[in-house]
């Protein structure tokens, strides 16, 4: 198993995967956005955004992610160990994803360095809610 | 077609730096591993530069900037927070963690998703749509010229990641 990459050269990576994107595609990362357009086929929402870019790109991470693990040597089947809280964590995110418009990808990531007022708010506000919490769900870390 | 190649680097990007494993990620909340805000500010300050001179040098134009709605992002960004720690890992990185093998990232995909479809059916979209403020950007709201900004939020994020490289030394 491969130790994992430096974060500040993956990181810078990642932006210029970003910027790829805008240069190539005209627009920005996303992931909540591909939750949003399967819903968006089961119900009616005006709150659901539909795009068919980020579906593709979202299969797309599935690939990357799988292949990277894979050459990496950290293919493992584990079972989750955590899983009410993985539900209702992914569930809270998911009510709150729809009510920003976007999550770490599409609002803070994509709109942060676009220097957009609402997803600088919204990285102050998500950090802000993780280290609230944090301390009363300590014990299920360990 | 070209989602899927970019969706593909974003996905390797994640799993090599290690965001594929929720217990990492919540480290970033019990200040024990870090990589979260590195990575995270990393990305931007790499992508904020990369655009600030593609769209000088005329590459690119008319970017879309994300909308600010007040209220619901502020809303939407406590509950993001919340439902991330308790998950581990958000809805990008679930998607990695869930293509790694993590039962754990299986899990938060499901929850990610009824999230969504609740959200989107029960929300009331008066609220989802009130305070909105269009592309405001961060130079509109603090009424100074783009670059200050940009040269502000690089060196806060230099300045960020000495401090934590000296405190991770230390601890």
């Amino acid at each position: 198993m491969k130790r994992y990459d430096d974060p500040y050269v993956i990181g810078a990576g990642l932006g210029l995967v970003l910027l790829a994107s805008f240069v190539i595609s005209g627009r920005g990362l996303g992931a909540s956005g591909a939750f949003t357009t399967v819903a968006a086929a089961l119900v009616d929402s005006p709150m659901l955004n539909k795009s068919g870019w980020l579906l593709l790109e979202i299969g797309g991470v599935v690939i990357g992610g799988f292949l990277s693990a894979l050459t990496a040597g950290r293919l493992q089947f584990v079972r989750s160990s955590r899983m009410l809280l993985s539900l209702a964590g992914g569930a809270v995110m998911g009510v709150g994803a729809v009510l920003a418009r976007g999550c770490t990808s599409g609002l803070a990531l994509t709109g942060g360095a676009l220097l957009s007022a609402g997803s600088w708010l919204f990285i102050i506000a998500a950090f802000a809610g993780a280290y609230a919490l944090a301390p009363l769900l300590r014990r299920s870390w360990q | 077609m070209s989602a899927l190649f970019i969706g593909i680097a974003f996905g390797w990007c994640l799993e090599r730096a290690g965001l594929g494993d929720a217990r990492k990620l919540a480290g970033q909340f019990y200040f024990t591993d870090l990589t979260v805000f590195k990575v995270m500010f990393s990305a931007i300050v790499t992508a904020m530069l990369g655009m600030f001179w593609l769209t000088r040098l005329g590459v690119l134009h008319d970017v879309y900037v994300p909308e600010t709605y007040w209220l619901p992002q502020l809303a939407g960004g406590l509950l993001f927070g919340a439902g991330f720690v308790a998950a581990g890992l958000c809805p990008g990185t679930s998607c990695v963690a869930a293509a790694s093998g993590r039962g754990d990232g299986a899990m938060v995909v499901v929850g990610m998703f009824a999230g969504v479809l609740i959200g989107g059916v029960t929300l009331p979209t008066s609220f989802y749509e009130s305070t909105p403020r269009g592309p405001l950007t961060l130079p509109d709201l603090l009424r100074a010229p783009e670059g200050v900004i940009v040269f502000l939020i690089v060196a806060m994020a230099l300045t960020m990641f000495l401090f934590v490289e000296r405190w991770e030394r230390r601890a």
